[in-house]
């Protein structure tokens, strides 16, 4: 009922944003949507592992991404306002930026808590729509390019999902059934037809590889996250991959059941393989900051999905990672916005010396590429290093190695475009052109990174639990 | 009676692979759009009626009549040349595509399965790469999108091929439809047609990583 409730307001609040152009009435309604979304996230906890509507269920997996969504949309909704009060925009850009926002956020809420493959695709598809309003923001050339390669990217995946969709149903008809939910495929996960489940697995994952952003499919997610806002960009770089991640790793609980295990894990190792070496080979060479913030993402989904597949200790792990990762990424796109406004370039060439002009963004910089690439203190380190131990104790050596080998230029790439950013002057800035940026803008970025390194290193009981019986389904 | 509409199906993807004129394309889909109206309407006995007429609609006015109109009106309005300019010979995208056709042919040939019509099978996986291979192939963005209506197509076969026991498929396909081509076609080819000059893929390279 309250679900019911929350979806249908959220979609009036949506459609009010749009139609408004009245600035008070504007950030009222993002008050009020701000404040339904904490109201339902405290709702779905107090009905964990209620099923509701016929198609939700409050289960682990999908209230942990919840509760992750809701803590990085209420700054990403704080960031936007500024965002949108400093660019001079008109009521009409700013009425679709906001509805499309809030529509992003509730379809990502609405996927995650899906336990129908077909009502995660609907949802899905809604991201898609609602991602490139944002994407499109600015109206240019560049955002167009951006737009158009997104949208097309995500149609095609969108098909494969569906495709795969049709296959799992073949499979589930030798079964004798026809529900298509999650809880329905594994009551019939002895009897599914083992070669339709295997077509089905291999076309919904490269379809949701395009939201989680893993080889193939991850090229229109770079795109996306340059050319939106960055306020909308940080919700693309996070919460948005993990809703790949929940229709990927539902459908691979199912086929962790099967005969087919061994082979699921193979596809997922390659995919994962490929895109840790993808990303690094980019992050060695590119120049755009917001780009490489992306790249550093494609890296670390493939990190997850090795510990997915490596098994053992590496399920919970990936699942703690790909949480601390939505905190440390969301919280370096939205200092990005501090940092363009400083220097007005997107380019490494034209930034430099940040420490000098913004010491408190700085040190979120410096902070997040720390977390970002898994140094202690941060709680990626823990999640990253309990990924490595599955793989050491799953035997996969020589893979391991490689990828520590391909990490190890990550850390490099990263660090030296960190490092030129925070302290190497550039020439040809007129200082006295720069801002001075409000110190407090960069509270919930703090916060953020904090959260994910309190997480990490001293988690509390009830989230290792949670995390530990969304996992229960996987084999040992 | 089946059969023979999506034999001249698979034939039309041939005939496509060698077809020197945009216009040609957009005739093709409106004949494909045919073809599943007739397909549907032999295929699906067993479903409620107003649903039969959904997919029947969606056919005839969606795929047969409005979208060949509307992608007609986009070639005349952005005066987009009449060649559909690909990497490779015809000669070749001929040969390739008698490759895809072969290759699922051999593939639905090793299933031994009784819930699913072969043939719909063949079809649906070989519109479904061919329409992967002129996205691949061609120059113009427009010819992309009209790539990507074939796989719509395909999938729409396949989804036929389970329509009679799972009919929500059905109409979630036809969700897929209806969005996809709104979303690509009305909103961005527009914009598209209004931003950059000649429409072609090569205009497309300016996101770069320096």
């Amino acid at each position: 009922m309250m679900t019911a409730v929350y979806l249908i307001s959220a979609f009036i609040i949506a459609g009010m944003l749009f139609a408004n152009r009245n600035t008070i009435i504007n950030n009222i309604l993002i008050i009020i949507f701000g404040l339904v979304q904490i109201g339902f996230t405290f709702y779905a906890c107090s009905n964990y592992k209620n099923s509701v509507l016929q198609y939700f269920t409050f289960d682990s997996l999908g209230l942990l991404l919840l509760m992750t969504l809701t803590i990085i949309s209420i700054p990403a909704l704080f960031h936007s306002y500024l965002y949108i009060a400093r660019h001079d925009e008109t009521p009409q850009s700013r009425a679709i930026y906001f509805s499309a926002i809030v529509f992003l956020i509730t379809s990502i809420t609405a996927a995650y808590l899906a336990n129908h493959i077909a009502v995660i695709w609907i949802f899905t598809e809604m991201t898609t729509l609602s991602a490139s309003m944002l994407i499109y923001h600015h109206r240019n050339k560049l955002a167009l390019e951006g737009t158009w390669k997104y949208v097309f990217i995500c149609a095609i995946s969108i098909t494969f999902v569906f495709i795969g969709i049709l296959f799992l149903s073949l499979a589930l008809q030798h079964a004798g059934s026809s529900d298509l939910s999650f809880a329905n495929l594994m009551e019939y996960k002895d009897s599914l037809n083992p070669f339709w489940l295997r077509l089905a697995f291999l076309f919904i994952f490269t379809g949701f590889t395009a939201k989680l952003g893993l080889v193939p499919m991850y090229t229109a997610g770079i795109d996306a996250k340059d050319k939106a806002p960055a306020p909308a960009g940080a919700l693309l770089a996070s919460v948005l991959m993990n809703l790949g991640f929940v229709g990927i790793f539902r459908i691979y609980a199912v086929i962790s059941q099967t005969s087919l295990f061994h082979w699921a894990n193979l596809i997922i190792f390659i995919a994962a393989f490929l895109s840790i070496f993808v990303a690094t080979v980019y992050m060695t060479k590119v120049m755009n900051i917001k780009r490489m913030f992306a790249y550093s993402g494609i890296e670390h989904m493939g990190i997850v999905m090795l510990g997915i597949a490596a098994g053992g200790i590496g399920y919970y792990a990936a699942i703690l990672h790909i949480i601390l990762h939505a905190f440390v990424k969301s919280s370096l796109f939205f200092q990005f916005n501090q940092l363009y406004r400083t220097f007005q370039s997107k380019s490494i060439q034209y930034v430099g010396n940040y420490f000098k002009y913004n010491p408190t963004g700085a040190v979120v910089l410096l902070l997040g590429f720390i977390s970002a690439t898994a140094m202690p203190p941060s709680g990626l380190f823990v999640s990253e290093f309990l990924i490595f131990r599955s793989l050491f104790e799953a035997k996969f050596i020589v893979l391991l190695i490689v990828v520590l080998l391909l990490l190890t230029i990550v850390i490099w790439a990263f660090g030296k475009n960190i490092m030129k950013i925070l302290f190497l002057p550039v020439q040809g800035i007129d200082e006295t052109k720069i801002p001075r940026i409000n110190p407090w803008e960069s509270l919930t970025q703090y916060l953020l990174l904090f959260t994910a390194i309190w997480l990490g290193l001293n988690p509390p009981s009830i989230f290792v639990q949670m995390i530990q019986d969304a996992v229960k389904i996987l084999p040992k | 009676m089946t059969n023979v509409l999506l034999i001249i199906f698979i034939i039309s993807l041939l005939y496509v692979s060698i077809a020197n004129r945009i216009i040609t394309y957009v005739r093709v889909l409106a004949l494909q759009g045919f073809i599943l109206f007739g397909v549907t309407f032999l295929q699906l006995k067993d479903i409620q009626t107003w649903n039969l007429v959904l997919i029947l609609l969606e056919t005839i006015v969606f795929k047969a009549i409005a979208v060949p109109v509307f992608l007609s009106y986009l070639i005349k309005r952005n005066k987009i040349t009449r060649e559909t300019e690909p990497y490779l010979p015809h000669f070749i995208s001929l040969i390739i595509i008698t490759l895809i056709i072969v290759i699922t042919v051999l593939l639905a040939n090793s299933i031994q399965d009784t819930h699913l019509d072969k043939i719909f099978f063949i079809v649906s996986l070989s519109t479904l790469f061919t329409g992967l291979y002129f996205i691949a192939s061609r120059k113009k963005i427009i010819t992309h999108v009209m790539g990507y209506l074939m796989i719509e197509n395909g999938v729409f076969v396949l989804s036929l091929a389970v329509g009679n026991e799972m009919p929500n498929l059905v109409n979630l396909g036809i969700m897929l439809d209806v969005f996809a081509s709104v979303l690509i076609l009305g909103i961005f080819l527009n914009k598209i047609g209004d931003v950059f000059k000649a429409v072609d893929v090569d205009q497309l390279s300016n996101l770069k990583d320096y």
